[in-house]
């Protein structure tokens, strides 16, 4: 009998094809993951998208420029602030209008409390993912806070429709400012909390530290970009880098990946980003709050939004990475083409050649390390 | 650099293999420089697009022309380029897939979209749509089928305002 198991004309030993997704809780969404494998290690992925297509820019082709943001939100899910902010830039970007100041510090604070909720989803997740079940819950429950506030600002939790092209919809409820700062007050000892539990916990370390390294130039050069690139120790934020909107008057750093646990641009590298970036952002936060003038939100909002012939590309930091959107226009009030760069759908891009030569349960873990949304891979 | 350095630049290394059209800050090439004048992008020292940030493709709305547009970027010396290249429907464009490895997946969702055609590219198949589907949606004629596996697309839209 042992003989008989030992003996490899009998054994399969070829590459075997593990499908994992498109329902899969690892998946962060419907992603389908076709992993080749020979026997645990992983040679090849083949990450299958587009289950959560639904026609994003073939909508955009058919709508005014005001009507497409509540499209944009979906796109995103996680950081609905960040795609409305980034195609409103583009769109003011072809038109060439100048915003009250209000109007810009109100979408640098809305933003940035968007970007501390996305990335708590982001660590929260990923330490599910590796196995970490009470860190996700604490995170869900901080976010929780964020999309209060949101719910005053706006009415909705999830899908704002907040940031308009030339302005906001409405100008900043009573008590907003109160409450932010409040709540930024409660929100800074909750990340010495989460280090605490999760970032500096032995078996977290494990499992996330070398592995999946992303080199720096390999990195640059599949378009990876966000908290997954700076994880790999690039300096590269476009905050910093290429300031838009008035990001230029904040004093703010960018974290980079240093290879504390392991080796830079390690998934642990990349979380530890996130819980730095989220400190961050609660400075800038802060700040803007301090210096939040008085104005009114609806003044430069144009009447009809209807730009001249030509085309722009905006870019724009979110929680995941570089939003890039293509804008030609033909004159009228329905753009001709739109186009999404996806920061995801980049990022996720890259999962093949990382992944080679890891496990099966490590996959999961380089996964969760790239954050990915994908509502925005499949738009 | 600013964009007209950058096209100077690329000028004196290419003996005038691109050319620009009034008021668009855009390199118009042809798909048969097109890897000559990538390889420069990249290696040059003056240069170094290391980062393509989009590969947008887009249909003129003729019937006739299509054209895809490249969005670089350089992280070492952080300028812009948009390089286009503009083609009649069915001539193909040579794939950069192998010199920025971000370009594969932007060059399956522009042939998914639009139906370019890029010349050796690794793996051209459709990325966000299943592989049965028929026509390429973002194009100016596409009409919507009017079964999809037997089931009927429902044509009455009324409801909808």
């Amino acid at each position: 009998m042992e003989d008989q198991l030992l003996d490899k004309s009998v054994i399969e030993t070829g590459e075997m094809i593990l499908n994992m997704g498109p329902q899969h809780p690892s998946t962060h969404g419907v992603l389908r993951l076709k992993i080749h494998t020979d026997g645990e290690i992983v040679s090849k992925i083949e990450p299958i998208i587009g289950y959560l297509h639904r026609c994003f820019e073939k909508h955009c082709e058919q709508l005014p420029y005001e009507q497409i943001v509540p499209f944009t939100d979906r796109c995103d899910y996680l950081a609905s602030m960040h795609m409305d902010h980034a195609f409103s830039i583009t769109v003011e970007k072809l038109l060439d209008i100048e915003l009250p100041e209000r109007v810009e510090y109100i979408r640098v604070i809305v933003a940035e409390l968007q970007r501390i909720a996305s990335h708590l989803i982001a660590v929260g997740a990923f330490g599910l993912d590796v196995g970490a079940i009470t860190p996700f819950t604490w995170t869900l429950r901080d976010r929780e806070r964020i999309l209060d506030l949101f719910e005053t600002l706006c009415g909705a939790r999830l899908l704002y429709n907040y940031i308009w092209p030339g302005g906001v919809s409405h100008d900043l409820p009573p008590l907003f400012v109160e409450r932010t700062l409040k709540f930024l007050d409660y929100f800074d000892p909750q990340i010495d909390e989460l280090n605490d539990l999760l970032t500096t916990n032995k078996i977290f370390i494990e499992r996330s530290a070398d592995v999946g390294v992303i080199p720096a130039d390999i990195g640059i050069n599949f378009g990876v970009s966000g908290p997954s690139l700076r994880g790999s120790g690039v300096n590269f934020d476009l905050r910093k880098n290429e300031p838009y909107s008035i990001y230029g008057k904040f004093d703010f750093d960018v974290p980079i990946g240093k290879g504390e646990m392991g080796t830079v641009g390690d998934c642990w590298d990349r979380y530890y980003v996130r819980v730095l970036e989220m400190r961050e952002s609660a400075k800038i936060i802060r700040q803007a709050c301090a210096q939040l003038p008085a104005g009114d939100v609806h003044v430069a909002m144009p009447k009809k939004i209807r730009p001249d012939i030509g085309e722009v590309y905006g870019r724009y930091e979110s929680a995941r990475g570089d939003v890039g959107f293509y804008i030609i226009s033909n004159g009228k009030n329905i753009p001709l083409r739109v186009k999404m760069r996806s920061p995801a759908f980049c990022n996720l891009s890259i999962l093949s050649e990382i992944s080679e030569g890891w496990m099966i349960s490590d996959v999961i873990a380089i996964l969760g390390s790239l954050d990915i949304v994908l509502g925005e891979i499949d738009r | 650099m600013t964009f007209s350095k950058i096209q100077k630049h690329i000028e004196s290394k290419t003996q005038s293999k691109i050319s620009i059209e009034e008021g668009k800050e855009a390199v118009f090439v042809s798909p048969n420089n097109w890897i000559e004048i990538a390889q420069i992008l990249i290696n040059d020292s003056d240069l170094e697009f290391n980062y393509l940030m989009c590969i947008s493709s887009y249909d003129k709305g003729d019937n006739k022309m299509y054209g895809v547009a490249y969005n670089f970027y350089s992280t070492n010396r952080q300028h812009y380029l948009e390089v286009r290249i503009e083609i009649e429907d069915g001539t193909p464009i040579p794939s950069i897939a192998n010199i920025w490895r971000s370009a594969d997946w932007h060059e399956r969702e522009a042939y998914d979209m639009i139906g370019i055609v890029f010349e050796g590219h690794p793996n051209l198949k459709r990325i966000l749509l299943s592989d049965d589907w028929e026509g390429y949606p973002l194009r100016k004629i596409f009409k919507e089928p009017d079964y999809y596996h037997g089931i009927p697309v429902p044509k009455d839209k009324s409801y909808w305002d």
